[in-house]
């Protein structure tokens, strides 16, 4: 019953979705525009009944009721608990199910808060919100039913691939979702403001929470992602440029084009055209980034089923979507008005570089990304990685960081650059002095050369801009600013000392024996047979020493899964404060020996450190802003009750 | 430099120009960037026959693609470097790694190494990716346990 009653759920949300477009779009016209009363309801109870389906679904997992095709194909009665949960997302149906309800959610939320806009244009905008959910209800009804049952019912299902059976799964992919979906009510604001004409700070005002919203899940959830990869593939690496990590990495850049145009136009009047281009491309590459994850075009741990319906199904929401939007941008654009003047050298124009500098960037990943499908399309077999991605997206990453290090120094609307100069004077030095000394060193890579020099410099300069503040009196968001780049900067020394000091060590080796890998000795003291809740395994067990500290015990394993059947490797991680030692344990030998596969990284854990330091400036700044709206409203508030006492 | 941050009025319009002008340049610049290094670094899958017929340079990062021949696989004394044969029936090439193999990776089943063909014949893989699972197969590997697969099962008969 719970599926149908999920289903029969799933379907009135899709109506109401309907309902909302018709009645948001009537409304704009004169005659109806009594039909906007029931937009903002329809909103929420749409929003509310995605809510009641998936949690059908969760429910259905949870019980491991086989009569439902879903969970027979992905899930398994002696899973543990938190992994049949996270199972329901942990598939094709289930995740776009999940995007659905977020998206449902958060649209009725704007629904209910959002205030500040003139009416007209919340109606278009959640008219235009409303579109988009139509669409996904569409695929998910049509070609991607997860309620759909099964007959016979097997006795037992298929089990949930054994890499994703990861704690880490039960949070990436909603963490990334979120940050998605967020991207589509900036969409859906920038439509509305399209439609009515209406881009000003207003509309960046009511924009920017969500935008930061969305950036912050995107960048936790990228920077999760990542140390997912780093440990449970084994690999050691922690980016590898795999087109599904490009998919979340591109909706991230234009977020953060996107918060910094946007906070220009919020405070200055200015970007207007451009902030609206930038929502519309966010969530185009959102919507990229589902098409790339879900068609099955991609083979990769995250492509759940090899569905050509689905593909051309996505492929034609994506060209509907972002089409309509670039042809609305188009027709609208020369209508909207040319914002305040700035000079070049000024706050804004460094982030317009900046944001001329993403958008580069963005366009070299995606290109990256997008050529081997092309080339493939062409007959042609291509594949692109780090050699392409590394040095160019290098090239302009590093204008950016200077960028990054000096827009924060400068002045609105126009400043000195001499002035200017004496500013950036003891960064520059810091680089200069960071940059002889890795000379004298000797034996570091360009890119990492230039990561670590840089990488010193912006953390010196990003806390300058609180130099002549009253600290106590400094506002949230400064501090928000100054923490992300902070975290940008620690995430680079992260990358560029992995890159530079890390040491690997491929050996085999007989119980007993010890080996050094950089600083640390590392004894194999036995192999010993696991086993856990579905699988079972071979544990070694290293006595690891760092140069004369107390000896430690680390435990990779080599484990195999049962439903379905498969191994993985378990690696173990020792983390110290400047470094972590990654063991991987590999194949018996022929003679008795095991392979070992040691790296010692010194400060590698700098790189995801950078990541929620930059996640949590943007938790700073929306907490700000939000603060700062609630007592202007406040304000209005009890100046409209004063009002209304001295009118009697 | 008064002269760029100076005045606004008549010259901000020269302003938005030079921003306007810088954001073409960068971005097309880019754009012809990512095209010129696309066609340079692209690496290519290869079969066996294509390989030795046209050999890339040494210093090129390629995909070889084949069925690792039977009785060919030989593990170095260091324990953890191994020599194997790919082949697909018309041509067959010496394969070495040093790293811990897939654990799906046998003899007579398909795999595709990463990395460079050396000066001597010998490819030198980085990486192999081996058939994890039938719902996890390298997207080369799929057409060539299409394609190739069933001619090297045709013509070894």
């Amino acid at each position: 019953m719970t599926a149908e009653f999920g289903l029969a759920a799933l379907w009135l949300a899709a109506a109401l979705a309907a309902l909302q477009l018709v009645a948001g779009a009537l409304a704009l016209t004169e005659r109806a525009a009594a039909m906007g009363d029931v937009v903002r309801p329809v909103a929420v109870v749409q929003g509310l009944l995605a809510l009641l389906a998936f949690a059908a679904l969760i429910r259905v997992f949870a019980v491991t009721d086989l009569s439902v095709k879903l969970v027979a194909l992905n899930s398994h009665s002696m899973k543990p608990l938190i992994f049949k949960i996270a199972g329901a997302w942990g598939n094709h149906e289930g995740s776009m199910l999940l995007w659905v309800t977020i998206m449902g959610l958060a649209g009725g939320f704007v629904a209910l808060v959002e205030r500040r806009l003139p009416e007209r244009t919340m109606l278009a905008t959640l008219a235009g919100q409303a579109f988009v959910s139509l669409g996904f209800y569409a695929f998910l009804l049509i070609a991607s039913n997860p309620f759909e049952r099964l007959d016979p019912v097997p006795a037992e299902g298929n089990g949930l691939n054994p890499l994703l059976q990861d704690l880490g799964l039960a949070f990436h992919p909603p963490t990334l979702y979120i940050g998605y979906v967020g991207l589509s009510i900036a969409f859906g604001f920038a439509i509305g403001a399209l439609v009515t004409r209406e881009v000003g700070p207003a509309f960046a005002r009511a924009m920017r929470p969500w935008v930061l919203g969305a950036w912050i899940f995107l960048t936790l959830g990228i920077t999760a992602g990542s140390y997912w990869a780093y440990y449970e593939l084994g690999w050691g690496g922690w980016w590898f440029w795999d087109p599904v990590e490009n998919a979340s990495l591109m909706p991230w850049l234009a977020a953060t084009a996107l918060l910094h145009s946007a906070s220009v136009l919020a405070s200055r009047n200015a970007l207007r055209a451009w902030t609206v281009m930038l929502g519309v491309v966010a969530f185009s590459m959102s919507m990229i980034g589902t098409f790339l994850v879900r068609s099955g075009i991609l083979t990769s741990v995250h492509a759940f089923a090899v569905d050509p319906e689905r593909g051309s199904f996505i492929l034609a929401l994506l060209a509907i979507n972002i089409g309509g939007a670039l042809t609305l941008f188009g027709l609208r654009a020369s209508t909207v008005t040319e914002g305040e003047r700035f000079a070049v050298v000024s706050r804004e124009g460094a982030l317009v570089i900046n944001n001329v500098l993403l958008s580069a960037i963005l366009g070299i990943v995606l290109f990256g990304t997008l050529y081997p499908l092309f080339a493939e399309a062409l007959g042609a077999k291509v594949s692109v990685g780090p050699p392409y991605f590394n040095p160019m997206t290098a090239l302009f990453f590093v204008p950016m960081l200077v960028v990054l290090a000096a827009g924060p120094l400068l002045r609105w609307r126009r400043d000195d650059l001499g002035r200017f100069g004496k500013r950036l004077f003891l960064p520059l030095a810091l680089v200069v002095t960071v940059a002889l000394a890795l000379l004298l060193i000797g034996g570091v890579g360009v890119l990492p050369f230039v990561g670590l020099a840089m990488g010193a410099g912006l953390a010196l300069a990003s806390f300058l801009p609180l130099r002549d503040r009253n600290l106590r009196r400094t506002p949230l968001p400064i501090w928000g600013m100054v923490t992300a780049h902070f975290g940008v900067a620690v995430a680079l020394l992260g990358m560029a000392s992995e890159s530079a000091f890390s040491i690997e060590k491929l050996v085999a080796v007989h119980a007993g024996e010890t080996t050094a890998v950089g600083p640390w000795l590392v004894r194999l003291d036995a192999v010993e047979p696991v086993a856990g809740p579905n699988w079972t395994a071979l544990e070694a067990k290293l006595k690891v020493r760092y140069s004369d500290a107390r000896p430690t015990t680390m435990r990779p394993q080599a484990r195999s899964f049962w439903a379905p059947p498969q191994q993985t490797s378990e690696s173990a991680l020792l983390t110290r404060w400047n470094g972590q030692l990654y063991a991987v344990l590999g194949e018996e030998a022929t003679d008795g020996r095991w392979q070992l596969r040691l790296w010692w990284k010194p400060f590698v854990t700098l790189i995801w450190l950078g990541g929620f330091l930059i996640a949590l400036g943007g938790l700073l700044s929306m907490f700000g802003r939000i603060a700062s709206d609630l007592r202007r409203i406040v304000a209005r508030g009890k100046i409209a009750y004063r009002r209304e006492r001295q009118g009697r | 430099m008064t002269g760029i941050g100076g005045g606004l009025g008549i010259k901000a319009k020269h302003q938005r120009l030079v921003l306007l002008v810088i954001a073409l340049v960068v971005l097309i610049g880019a754009g012809l960037l990512a095209a010129w290094a696309l066609r340079n670094q692209a690496s290519y899958f290869y079969v066996p026959s294509e390989i030795v017929a046209k050999p890339p340079s040494p210093d090129r990062a390629v995909r070889l693609g084949g069925m690792v021949e039977k009785g060919s696989l030989h593990g170095a004394p260091d324990g953890v470097t191994i020599d194997f044969v790919v082949g697909d029936g018309k041509a067959r090439v010496p394969v070495r790694f040093a790293g811990i193999v897939p654990s799906l990776f046998v003899e007579g089943s398909g795999v595709v190494a990463e990395g460079k063909m050396g000066a001597d014949g010998t490819f030198i893989a980085d990486n192999l990716l081996a058939k994890h699972d039938e719902k996890y197969v390298p997207r080369e590997m799929q057409d060539m346990t299409t394609d190739q697969a069933k001619k090297v099962v045709a013509e070894t008969k």
